[in-house]
């Protein structure tokens, strides 16, 4: 659905040229939601709004749905970004406009019937629950329903692709929620494929396919939301996945402290259900100290993660570990 | 008196009236351009705005005074005379323009960027954007702005009548000042204050009515 080449973006400062995108190649499929995971000023912006070219590129190209978006004059980009959707921190609604007015405000750039406005904008405030809202004013809204408003906004024209620039960060924790589950259902019901960046990596847990790491300005890592939970590659995926509210900080840990050897486990849901540490204690001539444990619940399935430190035999710790790599888990000597 | 001041608050309130409409015709464009042509404006032109930047700032540091007496000849052009109220609106309008120009400017500047990125991002066109966001957005910020403009009009046609303009100022001025008549001259200067003040509370009132923010 989307595919980005080569993709680099140049900014002429007062302090000479910076690249905040550098060389990135991602391929994302339809009806995918996939996220790109950066810390602040890594580039994820500057990246999202490539592709609807409020950032003109500076090298590479970007194919949406076919069409090679970096080639288009400014009359089929206008169109083109007509299907494309996007949303933002900080919502941007039209202050002196109603809700109403604001989600019909894509249709009326197009001139369109008044009816046909109606039933659309109807529907949308439907789908966001906001139907008694229809004649407020943005001032008068908590920041998830003006984030409601925004996304029926962006949907009003049925776009096929829609890309949301931290839409939840300026949101509280239980509002967030709400906003990634409103995504997901946008997501079934619309067909949508999203592209999503963010700080946080409860964003990526809740509603990510796909996830790309971004920092200074390269992708480092790409994965699927569980394989990145399992085993994340770099080390910016592992801090991320520690930032977790759930996850101790496996830095603290000095593996000198507790026996011999310290080990990560992740298992998913299924191999959850076994009991393999058990059944390893009872194989294995080993102690085993459990030092921290969490469970994280992705979109399909949860996964685990369980630090032990071991102690013993070298040999029987070798192959208690190699024991634990055939039930399926991964395992991760600290 | 009041066969006196009628009249000439008549003329006054003529006078401010056109000169404000045709001040805002003059000006409201030229703080649209100034918005949209500046550095990251949504019709960049660089050069355009320094020149247009530029010019306004000449035309703003003129003395009113002299502004008006260099542009009397134009009001010949225009309506066949250089004397009276209806001659003082043009010279009236023209050097309020500038002043026009900047104050639409800086109300339109007060229009959060992320709005018009949106728009940008929902294939706007610029004008588009600049009737369906940025002047309704603006709206009571420029409300504000034509109640300042309205006021400095005022000002400026009490200035008019000194040189043969007609309205309150001149009554103030030729029986007030030079005819030795004080009390004229004191009730022409409480209605140009009371006028300010009214218009300043409507101004400020309709402002407050209009803003959904
Ligand atoms: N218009 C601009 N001009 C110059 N530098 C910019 C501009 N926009 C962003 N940057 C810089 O590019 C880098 C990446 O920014 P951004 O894409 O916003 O990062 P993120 O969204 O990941 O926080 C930052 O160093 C930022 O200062
Ligand atoms: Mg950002």
């Amino acid at each position: 659905m989307i595919k980005i080449e080569n993709l680099s973006k140049k900014f002429e400062t007062n302090d000479g040229e910076i690249w905040p995108v550098k060389n990135v190649n991602l391929h994302i499929k339809k009806g995918e939601i996939f996220g790109i995971i950066g810390l602040s000023g890594a580039g994820k912006s500057t990246l999202i709004r490539c592709l609807n070219r409020l950032e003109e590129p500076t090298k590479g190209k970007i194919i949406i749905d076919g069409v090679d978006i970096t080639s288009l004059d400014k009359n089929d980009l206008r169109n083109s970004r007509k299907q494309i959707g996007m949303i933002f921190q900080h919502f941007n609604l039209l202050s002196q406009k109603t809700v109403f007015e604001n989600i019909a405000f894509p249709l009326e750039l197009e001139k369109m019937d008044k009816h046909i406005i109606n039933s659309k904008v109807n529907r949308l405030l439907n789908f966001v629950e906001l139907s008694d809202k229809k004649y407020a004013y943005p001032s008068e809204l908590s920041g998830g329903q003006k984030q409601r408003v925004a996304i029926a906004r962006a949907l009003v024209n049925n776009p096929k692709v829609l890309l949301s620039d931290e839409a939840t960060s300026a949101l509280d924790p239980k509002t967030t929620d709400s906003i990634l589950k409103l995504l997901n259902e946008t997501r079934d019901e619309f067909g949508l494929t999203i592209v999503l960046i963010t700080h946080q990596m409860e964003v990526v847990k809740d509603i990510c396919d796909r996830v790309a790491i971004m920092e200074n300005g390269e992708i480092i890592e790409t994965n699927t939301a569980l394989e990145l939970f399992r085993n994340p590659k770099t080390k910016t995926a592992k801090t991320f996945i520690n930032s977790l509210k759930s996850n101790i900080v496996e830095e603290e840990i000095n593996p000198k402290d507790f026996g011999d050897k310290v080990i990560r486990l992740s298992f998913l849901g299924d191999s959850a259900r076994k009991p393999i540490v058990s059944r390893m204690i009872k194989q294995f001539d080993i102690e085993v100290n459990i030092l921290s444990g969490n469970i994280n619940n992705l979109v399909n399935t949860s996964i685990g993660h369980l630090i032990l430190g071991l102690s013993g035999d070298d040999e029987e710790i070798e192959k208690a570990i190699d024991y634990l790599n055939k039930q399926n888990v991964n395992v991760e000597v600290i | 008196m009041a066969e006196l001041i009628i009249p000439s608050l008549l003329e006054t309130l003529y006078m401010v009236f056109f000169s404000t409409i045709f001040s805002l015709v003059l000006g409201f464009p030229l703080g649209v351009l100034l918005v949209i042509t500046e550095k990251g404006g949504i019709w960049e032109k660089p050069a355009f705005y320094k020149i247009l930047d530029g010019i306004i700032n000449i035309l703003r540091s003129f003395p009113f005074l002299i502004l008006m007496i260099l542009l009397f000849p134009l009001s010949r052009i225009i309506v066949g005379k250089t004397i009276g109220t209806t001659a003082t609106i043009v010279p009236l309008s023209i050097a309020a323009a500038p002043f026009v120009a900047r104050v639409i400017e800086s109300s339109l500047k007060e229009v959060d960027k992320g709005v018009i990125e949106l728009s940008l991002s929902m294939g706007a066109t610029i004008p588009q954007i600049i009737f369906k966001v940025l002047i309704p957005e603006a709206m009571p910020s420029l409300i504000l702005g034509i109640t300042l403009t309205i006021i400095n009009i005022i000002g400026y046609s009490a200035m008019a009548g000194a040189i043969g303009g007609g309205g309150l100022g001149d009554l103030a001025i030729r029986f007030g000042l030079y005819g030795f008549k004080t009390d004229i001259m004191i009730v022409s200067v409480i209605i140009i204050i009371l006028l300010v003040q009214g218009i300043q509370f409507l101004g400020n009132k309709l402002a407050v009515m209009i803003n959904k923010k």
